[in-house]
């Protein structure tokens, strides 16, 4: 009898726990969110040049990968993610602002925007209710990510349009199955700090948006 | 050839290199999904393959 209340005493922490990891992501990600669409509509206001994006992006990416790892556990974590994130959105104001001038550019990027909003939570509301395990995609999806990567390197030696349209349709597929094992991974308890899945879910947020805006913005284009 | 697309590839470049490890120890440790595991992410994406066809109309 003793033993069946602790099973259940420790299941249910265990599951307060994922909630709570859930919880504060979800928090942290909206707030970063905001924080990034905030950076990029001053650096629209700016007139950032293009190179804005490159520089943004490499930093970003850097802090990402060597210092948000170091402080992911203290409080300093959470405004290393701030940093990334707003360095993200600022890098997005040129980009952004190259879409507006379009004679249906506004329409472009508000399609995007909303268009990612969907996938996002479509695919987030698909991993909570359904609490499957998705972590048999985490090797495809690395190998499909490096893939993509190299002909991303190729493309900008050969400059294909078509072959541009085909690595941002590859890249959102991708970008979805990432939403879909990292949300399965809080679920499961794989991954318990939040901070870590907050900019994980952010990357593939960003991601999905850019892949959205060029493939709408190359099919929208009558020229 | 711009300075820009130099980085941009340099950069790419860069993230494969680093991410390669990382991904040869996922497919060596990733669990083995069943067929009805790979049924469960193609529907979603086949959906998102819909979506985005629609949202094309819409521009």
């Amino acid at each position: 009898m003793n033993q069946n209340y602790s099973t259940v005493a420790r299941r249910s922490s265990s599951a307060l726990a994922t909630n709570k990891v859930l919880r504060n992501t979800y928090m942290l990600l909206s707030l970063t969110l905001l924080f990034s669409g905030l950076t990029a509509a001053i650096s629209m206001f700016m007139n950032m040049p293009p190179m804005t994006y490159l520089i943004s992006v490499i930093g970003g990416m850097v802090i990402a990968m060597f210092v948000l790892p170091r402080f992911a556990n203290s409080t300093a974590g959470i405004g290393i993610v701030f940093l990334i994130t707003g360095m993200l959105g600022f890098g997005l104001g040129p980009i952004l602002s190259m879409y507006a001038s379009l004679p249906n550019g506004s329409n472009i990027i508000t399609l995007s925007l909303g268009g990612t909003g969907v996938i996002f939570m479509g695919l987030s509301a698909y991993a909570l209710t359904t609490r499957k395990d998705f972590s048999f995609l985490g090797g495809f999806l690395m190998v499909g990510f490096l893939l993509v990567l190299l002909a991303a390197v190729a493309n900008i030696f050969l400059a294909i349009p078509a072959m541009s349209l085909m690595i941002s349709a590859v890249v959102i597929m991708i970008m979805s199955g990432f939403i879909l094992y990292d949300t399965s991974r809080i679920i499961h308890g794989g991954e318990t700090n939040y901070v870590l899945a907050t900019i994980g879910l952010y990357m593939t947020i960003f991601n999905i948006f850019i892949s959205l805006l060029q493939i709408l913005g190359i099919m929208g284009n009558d020229d | 050839m711009d300075w820009m697309e130099i980085v941009s590839a340099f950069a790419l470049v860069m993230l494969i290199v680093i991410l390669f490890p990382a991904t040869r120890d996922m497919m060596r440790n990733s669990p083995k999904g069943t067929s009805s595991d790979w049924l469960s992410f193609v529907i979603p994406l086949i959906v998102i393959v819909v979506f985005i066809m629609f949202l094309i109309k819409l521009v």
